[in-house]
């Protein structure tokens, strides 16, 4: 479903991401490992198509088609979306329109009870900065769900200072697999990784080990990558 | 009876309840221009309302005690082209009353027209005034709208206002409210405004925190496209011990538009603690890409955004 070839993106002369090679199949759940500043987020917005994300080199196919001059709104509409890390707050829209955006008829108290918010509690409340952290990621989360997308990215949903609990985790994505939907899911904790059906490692922009999730989480946490030696994995 | 039809005909149109004149237990005013088309009254509320050469004069109160169940209806409008409407209003909530008032101001055609507003607003100690002032336009631009308004609010006693006028043109708009609250009162200002092509809006909210322990709230959202230009002046005094005010203003703006925000916050007594915030920008890049990232365009997301900051 989507591949990623030989991407090389470069931001004011510095290389982020070198010559990275990665697919996810069509349903599958894939975990993109990586500490900090290795380039899993800026690998998350040249999938999704944000402003000022195009790769220097290399293709982004997505269903077999080449989506690099593709902007964001038209990749939505092909069925690719994201559930950022911190997502924004929006002053005068209720959880209810924003649940709603694109697919009117959706219900979006359905929704809310996938990601274990009460509707009577929240479908009137705002997506402003009234909401706790943790609220807004599990409304983010529901609002991705009810876009039924081909592919979800979930940059780091168990990051924050609210963030959600593995088991959570675990529960929303499976969800997406109930959906039929492709998770590119971010993280930079090993357990997390184990719940995909396969796993990348990312170091200094590139895919330094691939495979099952456990042989990746383990690679992962042994802290040997090849490509920092140890200097940025082991941080 | 046919002008009473045709304003209460657009004010259907702008969404308001036509039905609101038929209801014994709601009272109104309807004026067009200087011409005082209905009114009604109900239990413990005091309507003494009458023409003027250019408008309409109208002393209103709430007696002691008494809480007006339903909302007051004001609707005030020019159906015709050209023309003045000079609306002088003197308001009393007498001690531990309450009132909700909708006002709709109506100018369809407007295309030389000015609505001039005089307000003149006692709130007595313990009562509560709610005030939504929501206008309609049309989509000439050639109005002027000049709301000014001056209110005390005595001991305990609590103000809220909210001026909208997001649909159809603004043309030009001179806001100038004063707030006086006394000790324990509470006060709230809200404007929220959109401007378009050659709009011209300028919203000047004061409020003076004058008795321990007052509050207050001053938030104004702009929204401006084209070549609409906005100065947005939001002035809160602290004068007294514990008394806590906030000014906050947000603009957006499109295209060639320009906006000013000037948060004036001044306290004199160490006890007292005012505090602003003011953003003015264009439509923020982070919520852009959310919305977008969930199959809206560009223009569907701008508008999802600024409406949201209007709602």
């Amino acid at each position: 479903m989507l591949e990623l070839k030989d991407i090389t993106y470069v931001v004011k002369g510095k290389t982020i991401l070198s010559g990275l090679s990665c697919s996810i199949a069509s349903g599958e759940v894939h975990a993109l490992l990586g500490t900090n500043g290795t380039g899993k987020s800026t690998l998350a917005y040249l999938v999704m198509g944000c402003e000022g994300y195009r790769p220097a080199s290399g293709e982004i196919l997505f269903e077999g088609q080449i989506i690099n001059g593709l902007k964001l709104h038209e990749r939505a509409s092909i069925g690719i979306t994201m559930a950022w890390q911190e997502p924004v707050r929006f002053e005068g829209i209720t959880v209810r329109d924003y649940l709603t955006l694109k697919h009117k008829e959706a219900d979006p108290s359905h929704y809310l009870e996938m990601v274990g918010l009460s509707p009577e509690l929240y479908l009137n409340r705002m997506v402003d900065k009234c909401l706790s952290g943790g609220e807004r990621k599990r409304i983010e989360l529901a609002s991705v769900l009810a876009l039924h997308p081909k592919l979800a990215i979930l940059d780091e949903p168990d990051s924050g200072i609210d963030m959600l609990s593995t088991q959570d985790i675990i529960h929303v994505i499976n969800l997406f697999k109930q959906n039929s939907s492709a998770v590119l899911l971010i993280t930079h904790r090993e357990e997390i990784a184990l719940i995909a059906d396969k796993a990348s490692q990312i170091c200094r922009g590139e895919i330094v080990c691939s495979g099952s999730p456990r042989e990746v989480a383990e690679y992962y946490k042994s802290r040997k990558c090849l490509v920092c030696e140890g200097e940025v994995c082991n941080e | 009876m046919s002008e009473l039809n045709d304003l209460m005909k657009a004010y259907g149109e702008a969404g308001g309840d036509k039905d609101i004149l038929e209801n014994n237990e709601i009272a109104h005013l309807v004026a067009s221009g200087h011409k005082l088309l209905s009114m009604k009254s109900v239990e413990g509320l005091e309507i003494d309302a009458k023409e003027t050469l250019t408008g309409i004069s109208a002393e209103v109160t709430v007696k002691e005690g008494i809480k007006i169940k339903n909302p007051i209806h004001l609707c005030f409008g020019v159906l015709h082209k050209k023309g003045t409407q000079k609306i002088r209003m003197d308001v009393r909530l007498e001690k531990e009353s309450y009132a909700h008032f909708i006002a709709h101001c109506i100018f369809p055609k407007a295309e030389k027209v000015r609505h001039l507003m005089d307000a003149v607003v006692e709130i007595g100690e313990g009562a509560e005034m709610k005030y939504a002032e929501t206008h309609y336009h049309g989509s000439y631009g050639g109005i002027e709208v000049v709301p000014k308004s001056v209110v005390k609010i005595g001991r305990n006693g609590r103000y809220f206002s909210e001026f909208t006028l997001i649909d159809g043109r603004v043309g030009t708009l001179d806001i100038d409210y004063a707030v006086d609250a006394g000790e324990n009162a509470v006060t709230e200002l809200t404007a929220k405004v959109f401007g378009h092509a050659s709009d011209d809006i300028k919203i000047t909210e004061k409020v003076v925190l004058a008795g321990d322990n007052a509050r207050g709230l001053i938030k104004t959202r702009v929204a401006l496209e084209d070549e609409a230009t906005a100065e947005v002046t939001g002035i809160t005094e602290g004068n007294a011990a514990g008394a806590r005010g906030h000014v906050d203003c947000m603009e957006i703006v499109k295209d060639r538009a320009v906006a000013k925000a000037i948060p004036i916050v001044n306290v004199t007594n160490p006890l007292a603690k005012v505090t602003h915030e003011a953003a003015i920008g264009s439509v923020d890049k982070r919520q852009m890409e959310t919305l977008m990232a969930h199959g809206l365009t560009p223009e569907e997301a701008v508008d999802v955004i600024v409406r949201g900051v209007l709602t």
